[in-house]
């Protein structure tokens, strides 16, 4: 065959794949792989069925946008998305708050310090567990500890938790508050980067500790602020197992998280159809909710523009 | 004068101990609770929920709770969790390292994007996704066995360890990879004999986040798994709880307390990796 007649040194495939561009294409091949096969598919075919009648059992069919005329005329979909828009707004805050107070606190390193910042994280490790639901829900109870110890302290009755919205509501955000560990050690590692300069200078021009932490401090931890806003914000709109476990939805819906009515839609009434419209509902929710978040960046979060 | 200073940071360091040592109690105190219930005798839990220390000691919720259900012993539950943990977490530290090595080391087309779409998938939570890869996994033939637990975490599929790894690659000096490659070795060789050995500390990290959750990971069994012998603990455990089905709570503390001591052993022993990875996954967007 006409060959050129330069010669040419072959390449040999494994020099091919040893070039730069195609050895990168294929160390990262597994995540391209993954997220097209067990994320992009899912959620393509999920896009179809979500204007479907489908029971995941028999053949789908196609309904238009019933699923979503639904959806919006159900209370119960109002009422999980404001019981799950309450959770996060009120448990991510206050974790956030807890965890840079205590940080402060336990920033000077000890040997004791050390140990103190352990025992507080270690909810954190353990709080997602099934082991710690099952926990919450017998603490809780009628016969639970805290009862138990309310009245030790003087406080007459027993409260019953999980029977009214507002006590059972507040089980699930204490349980969440108490996990503010590892935001508390995230918040320590960022508070020693920064440099101690910053403060020397600060009591050189006479600011008190107070006027320090305002002015020096917080406007620092800002991005970091920010970012574990976002991620808890968004974890918080899905909590599912903890509420699954223990408070199922009860009581009148007022614990029924988001996750839990899909989940409940899906599994127990077999409307696997709608259970994917609410899956892309939630979706949009909280690109544009996170989107929102990154439109006030610029008002309240530092940047460092050296 | 100095006196009085040094009388009062003493008194105001003992105030700080006081106040953070309390602290420090009622934070593991719902902890206390379940461990030391799980040795009283099952009828005195609740009468005696006041008194922390069991006034008789009794190992009998072990034996009873470790019979388990439906003639499935609670040490299979444990099996079937190691399995599935341990299987899911080698995918993760596996694929997440050598995905983490061509993001941090190499330049290739449509890189941008991808390490776009990693961002993406770690503000994705499963959750989101439940319903949707419910649908597919079924049509996969996955619904009813491991498939769905496991196989997924050797593709790295979870952002969080890409992005942890990736940072630690970052730090690497890159005249190391360049002096490999003078002596001829290959971009995966330079991955395998000199990256992979100074990422340890990250794929220890990694790996223990990865074990945890996998361990206490809840919805995925709840989905795919419907033999009872087939049960990870954290689905035994729930079913245990479940009114209906008992109604012994110092078996289920003794099991709930057996059920978090691997994750607890790992918190005291490997405390320094945990630590490292939330500092340097969080920080930053």
């Amino acid at each position: 065959m006409a060959q050129t007649g330069v010669v040419k040194p072959k390449r040999t495939l494994a020099e091919k794949l040893n070039e730069e561009h195609i050895a990168g294409m294929i160390c990262t091949a597994p995540f391209t792989i993954g997220f097209l096969l067990f994320m992009i598919v899912p959620m393509l075919i999920s896009a179809y069925y979500a204007f479907c009648d489908f029971d995941i059992l028999s053949p789908a069919v196609w309904t238009g946008l019933a699923n979503f005329k639904t959806m919006f005329s159900e209370a119960k979909f109002w009422k999980s998305l404001g019981v799950t828009f309450y959770f996060a707004f009120v448990s991510v805050p206050l974790r956030l708050v807890f965890a840079l107070i205590v940080a402060l606190i336990l920033l000077r390193t000890t040997k004791i310090t050390a140990l103190y910042r352990a025992v507080y994280y270690l909810p954190s490790i353990i709080g997602g567990s099934v082991a710690v639901a099952i926990l919450w829900k017998r603490m809780f109870g009628n016969d639970g500890t805290v009862n138990v110890l309310l009245r030790m302290l003087g406080f007459e009755g027993k409260i019953k938790w999980f029977g009214q919205p507002g006590t059972a509501m507040w089980t699930l955000i204490i349980l969440a508050v108490w996990q503010f560990g590892s935001s508390m050690l995230i918040f320590l590692s960022a508070l020693k980067q920064i440099p101690a300069s910053l403060y020397e200078a600060g009591e050189i021009d006479g600011a008190n500790k107070v006027q320090q932490f305002f002015r020096i401090t917080l406007p620092l931890l800002t991005p970091t602020i920010f970012f574990n806003l976002v991620m808890q914000m968004i974890n918080g709109f899905l909590a599912f197992t903890q509420c699954y476990i223990i408070t199922q939805g009860k009581p009148m819906n007022s614990t029924l998280f988001y996750t839990v009515y899909m989940y409940q839609q899906s599994f127990e009434f077999y409307k696997a159809g709608y259970g994917a419209a609410l899956a892309w509902v939630m979706l949009v929710v909280i690109a544009m909710f996170t989107g929102l978040l990154f439109a006030t960046k610029r008002f309240w979060v530092y940047e460092d523009k050296r | 004068m100095g006196m009085r200073t040094t009388s009062k940071s003493i008194l105001g360091r003992t105030v700080y101990h006081v106040l953070v040592f309390g602290f420090g109690i009622v934070m593991v105190y719902p902890l206390l609770w379940m461990i030391l219930s799980s040795f009283k005798p099952t009828n005195t839990i609740f009468t005696t929920a006041s008194q922390l220390i069991p006034s008789t000691w009794t190992l009998e919720n072990y034996a009873n709770g470790w019979k388990g259900f439906a003639s499935v012993k609670f040490s299979r539950f444990f099996l079937n969790s190691l399995l599935i943990s341990v299987l899911a977490t080698l995918g993760t530290v596996a694929s997440s390292s050598i995905v983490a090595y061509g993001f941090a080391r190499l330049k290739f087309k449509g890189r941008g994007l991808l390490f776009s779409a990693m961002l993406v998938t770690m503000m994705l939570p499963a959750q989101v996704l439940m319903i949707p890869q419910y649908i597919w996994y079924k049509k996969l033939g996955w619904v009813g066995s491991y498939a769905a637990l496991i196989v997924p975490y050797w593709f790295a599929i979870q952002g969080f360890f890409v992005y942890l790894m990736t940072n630690f690659i970052n730090g690497i000096p890159k005249d190391l990879d360049e002096a490999a490659k003078i002596d001829g070795c290959s971009t995966y060789g330079i991955f395998y004999w000199v990256i992979l050995p100074l990422i340890v500390p990250a794929l220890i990290t990694g790996g223990i986040f990865s074990f945890i959750w996998r361990w206490d990971d809840f919805l995925s069994a709840l989905l795919y798994v419907s033999k009872t012998e087939m049960y990870p603990v954290s689905l035994a455990l729930k079913l245990f709880s479940d009114p209906s089905s008992s109604s012994d709570y110092g078996a289920m503390f003794a099991m709930s307390t057996l059920s978090i001591l691997p994750v607890v052993l790992i918190f005291i022993t490997l405390q320094k990796y945990l630590v490292e990875g939330i500092a340097t996954t969080g920080l930053k967007g």
